[in-house]
């Protein structure tokens, strides 16, 4: 596999040229002609009955277009669950719940208009704490479910739970045990580019709908199931994306505002933009959700872990998104990160009036790991035992099958942990108690696709021009990541021809075969997989064209050497080493004989194949294009929450120092080291690019984010009041690719999309507890609970 | 009451018809149809739509278009060459990496280019406070000092 020309190698992004000289089209700068702009009504009360809503005056103020609440359209449910519906006529249950939409002709007016709309609430009782919403006699967030059956509790029916082995028995066999609780806050996914999306029907009512979704074909999917609701049925629809600024989870729902968005559309037959102001985009997009762990763990006397129990309490908020959904991938850390052999989870998603919540970067993973290696360390402790060398005794080796029938293929996870100890100096700067302390986490997460839905698959078309261009249609999205680059890389490497040559057109479900999606850090590792098998077809179509036209092309050209030069004596050649495409290789524009890569005859730059054996005449004329879907071999879970659902997992660890000033509780971060098991690193500097960004995101979780939810509202949707980190807080990060390449992979690739931002807040927690001895087991980690800890301890 | 400004907008004059209420944003993007410049947020917390007015980086987001009159105005579209030729700051971003989703991008380089124009040979640190009021929510800003540090470089050459 090595002589890789463009694979391993820092490609610069040209391909996104556009967005270093500001010509790139985010939704912002998407136009149509007679476009009108939506603006959002919320609500008022965190739970209320709307006694009424006058849109009168709202409706003549010039230049609205349309003004609509529940009662103007049909009153169909949506969402994950089906709990709730596009405009909410009688209940409101959040202080984000849609109440009424209105049109116009600009922005500025539609944002008046919803001034002039008049609701009349009656309150009610509302629940915020998830605990209190779990009682047998808490007011209930829903009476009914999506089928109008009455519901007798705000517990979600999830099926998240999970066991294997004894854990009952595993615990009285440990030598030790340790329990503890941790909780994590709701994370805004803070995208720089807010959320927004234009919805414009023909005059059939077929759809065209420009979002930034990183699914596209399923939020066509969705789409249409809402419009057959609505009374479109088999109306077409084409979901295209503009390009996207920033993702982090936050496209993988087909949210409320886009449906309104398509209803605004529908009501004034006029192609409509809504597009998130940064507050809504704090108050009235999904984040990641709050969680509660309860955590215990057991390892013999020589620190072999024995069990692990997990109980985990999500706040659902009032309706279900896939924020509900992220205990699938809390099981990864939890049944699968180290060899634990007994193993419970359960994780209850409960409704209340708060927000609801959507997927980020690292879905479940972050929180769980948060819980899961915090207890790591404790557990080390009260073995007595280095909790670097805890985590070696109990890592994960290729070939293990894990509790919940992960299959590892490559695990370089001890050369991740080892390659941070050596990097953060653990030996020399470990157990110091002096306010200065490092720790380390380390994680796994699926890097080889991971089957939510029925296909994992993803669809690539590639053709190659008769100039040499190579067209790429990918049924995935780019949100940032660097695909037009990475994929060009592997198309080039496999097709023969170089990344300039390949031009990648993504994000349009009228062009590209069904994809899953780009998320779940899968994009590198599927779409890459189908993009080295079509350029491998079309590699073979090419050099099949050459078969027949280099030795026409040697043929001409020696005679036309013998018309000028009489003298002239052609070589005797052999051409049976090219008279099979088997014989021949194409790589960097140069096709020419296995048997004599140099030959000074047959050695032919890939455009005369192409500009001679494409356009021929009558009957002869070929086009050189391949498609391939390719579906990797993983498993969905079973109702046990069991199954091999990506084909290859990455590992990492990430170690920190940090100094804790015990007069402030202030904690700075005086090195992070991150290492990565990448597989292959088909770019090296984006692939940093990568852990460099989530990391970045893993230290806000630590020690800066929240979004502050108060009796259900949020009170911090701004960039002054919700900390995220900027260049200023200067903290050197390091960011190691540790390259093992996976059978599985393009090229070797695993994913990376995610993996960063993992294991780095528990990280910092436990080098807190290395500088100060104090556990700061509430994330995220703020001054002010680092000296309550310190003062409760006495310190 | 529309009022009419004079200014230099990349290098060119330009004599437009405003609103007093109107911010430079505004302008730019609705008006002028430069929409390089981004609202990240439309309140002066996250640098998306950071332009370059008499040689000092500010955001165009709170900026009043009528205080603007006679000045020189730098926005992302005016930093190539007028042969497309990209600036060193634009070259160094591609290639390494300093742009991901590229939604703050447009604000980084206005900022890097404010601070490069001044001092040619900035430290890490003053890179750093340079673009403190750019928000990135991609990159973790490693390699947009890098890409800072590449171009000054390449400029000293
Ligand atoms: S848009 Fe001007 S600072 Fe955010
Ligand atoms: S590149 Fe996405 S916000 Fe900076």
């Amino acid at each position: 596999m090595e002589n890789l020309l463009h694979v391993g190698k820092n490609v610069p992004r040209t391909a996104e040229i556009d967005k270093v000289t500001g010509h790139a089209v985010y939704i912002d700068e998407y136009k149509r002609p007679g476009m009108l702009y939506g603006k959002i009504l919320y609500s008022q009360y965190a739970h209320a009955r709307i006694k009424s809503i006058n849109t009168e005056k709202a409706k003549k103020l010039p230049g609205v277009r349309a003004v609509i609440t529940g009662y103007d359209i049909p009153d169909v449910r949506v969402g994950f669950l089906g709990d709730q519906t596009v405009l909410k006529r009688d209940i409101v249950r959040q202080f984000r719940d849609e109440v009424a939409a209105v049109a116009a002709i600009t922005p500025e007016i539609a944002e008046d208009a919803l001034k002039l709309i008049e609701v009349e609430y009656e309150p009610l009782p509302a629940i915020f704490d998830p605990i209190e919403a779990m009682k047998p006699d808490a007011a209930l967030v829903h009476e009914t479910d999506a089928r109008g059956r009455p519901l007798r509790s705000n517990i979600l029916p999830l099926p998240w739970k999970f066991s294997a082995g004894d854990v009952d028995k595993a615990r009285e066999e440990s030598t030790y045990v340790v329990k503890h609780d941790v909780t994590t806050p709701w994370i805004n996914q803070c995208c720089m580019g807010t959320s927004g999306c234009v919805a414009e029907f023909d005059s059939n009512n077929n759809l065209t709908y420009c979002a930034q979704t990183n699914v596209i074909f399923g939020a066509k999917q969705r789409i249409a199931t809402y419009l057959r609701n609505i009374g479109l049925k088999g109306k077409k629809i084409r979901v295209l994306n503009p390009v996207v600024g920033g993702s982090f989870g936050t496209k993988l729902d087909t949210d409320i505002y886009e449906f309104i968005c398509i209803q605004l559309a529908l009501k004034t037959r006029k192609p409509v933009k809504i597009r998130f102001t940064r507050e809504e985009e704090f108050a009235a997009l999904p984040p990641r959700q709050a969680s509660r762990f309860t955590i215990e763990q057991g390892c013999d006397k020589e620190g072999k872990l024995t069990f692990r129990k997990v109980d985990a309490i999500l706040d659902n908020g009032a309706y279900t998104s896939w924020g509900a959904t992220t205990p699938s991938v809390m099981m990864l850390p939890i049944s699968s990160m180290y060899r634990v052999p007994n193993v419970s989870f359960q994780a209850t998603c409960v409704y209340t009036n708060n927000i609801y919540s959507q997927a980020m970067r690292g879905y479940g993973n972050p929180q769980a790991a948060f819980a899961v290696e915090t207890s790591m360390d404790l557990l080390a402790e009260k073995a007595g035992i280095d909790p670097a060398e805890f985590r070696l005794i109990n890592r994960n080796h290729p070939g293990d099958v894990t509790p919940m029938g992960l299959k590892i293929t490559t695990c370089p996870l001890e050369e991740c942990i080892n390659t941070v100890k050596e990097k953060i100096k653990w030996d020399e700067k470990r157990g110091k108690k002096n306010g200065r302390g490092v720790g380390m986490a380390s994680l796994i997460h699926v890097a080889g696709g991971a089957r939510v839905y029925l296909s994992d698959g993803t669809g690539i078309r590639i053709k190659v021009n008769e100039d040499g261009e190579v067209d790429v249609l990918s049924g995935s999205t780019d949100q940032g990541q660097g695909s037009p680059t990475v994929i060009a890389q592997i198309i080039a490497e496999a097709t023969g021809f170089r990344p300039e040559d390949v031009n990648i057109v993504f994000g349009d479900t009228a062009l590209g075969l069904w994809d899953a999606g780009t998320h779940a850090s899968r994009h590198t590792f599927v779409a890459g997989n189908a993009a080295v098998r079509a350029g491998e077809l079309i590699k073979r179509q090419i050099l099949e064209l050459a078969v027949q036209h280099i030795p026409k092309l040697v043929k001409r050209s020696l005679k036309q050497q013998q018309k000028k030069n009489p003298d002239f004596v052609p070589p005797e050649l052999d051409y049976t080493l090219i008279d099979s495409p088997d014989k021949l290789e194409l790589k960097d524009r140069m096709i020419y004989p296995r048997e004599a890569p140099d030959h000074p005859y047959f050695k032919t730059e890939v455009g005369k194949i192409l500009t001679s054996g494409l356009h021929v005449g009558v009957g002869e004329s070929k086009a050189v294009a391949a498609e391939v879907f390719w579906d990797p071999p993983t498993q969905m879970l079973n109702a046990e929450m069991k199954g091999n659902y990506s084909c290859t997992y990455a590992f990492g660890t990430a170690g920190v120092e940090v100094e804790v000033d015990k007069q402030t509780g202030e904690v700075k971060i005086l090195k992070l080291v991150s290492a990565h098991d990448v597989g292959r690193a088909i770019n090296p500097t984006l692939v940093k690019g990568q852990i460099y960004g989530a990391a970045y995101i893993g230290i806000g979780y630590g020690l800066t984010e929240r979004v502050q939810v108060v009796d259900g509202k949020v009170v911090n949707a701004n960039f002054r009041d919700y900390k995220i980190l900027t260049a200023n807080d200067n903290i050197p990060v390091e960011a190691v690719i540790i390259e093992d390449p996976d059978p599985a992979g393009p090229y070797g690739a695993k994913g990376i999309g995610e993996p960063g931002l993992v294991p780095t807040a528990p990280a910092i927690a436990n080098a807190i507890y290395d500088a100060v001895g104090v556990w700061i087991k509430d994330l995220p980690i703020t001054p002010e609970k680092v000296l309550a800890a310190l003062k409760a301890q006495g310190q | 009451m529309k009022k009419e400004i004079t200014f230099t907008l990349n290098n060119e004059e330009v004599i437009v018809e405003v609103d007093p209420k109107w911010t430079l944003i505004h302008l730019l993007r609705e008006v002028l149809e430069l929409t390089g410049t981004k609202e990240g947020c439309g309140v002066g917390e996250c640098g998306a739509c950071t332009v370059i007015v008499d040689g000092e980086a500010v955001n165009s987001c709170l900026y009043p278009v009528m205080e603007v009159e006679g000045k020189t105005v730098a926005t992302i579209e005016g930093v190539a060459l007028p042969d497309g030729t990209l600036h060193p700051i634009q070259q160094a971003f591609i290639e390494n990496n300093g742009v991901q989703c590229g939604y703050c991008t447009s604000g980084m380089i206005m900022s890097a280019k404010a601070l490069l124009d001044k001092k040619s040979d900035p430290t890490e640190d003053e890179i750093r406070t340079g673009i403190s009021g750019n928000i990135c929510r991609c990159t973790g800003y490693v390699q947009i000092v890098e890409s800072i540090q590449l171009a000054a470089e390449r400029m000293k050459k």
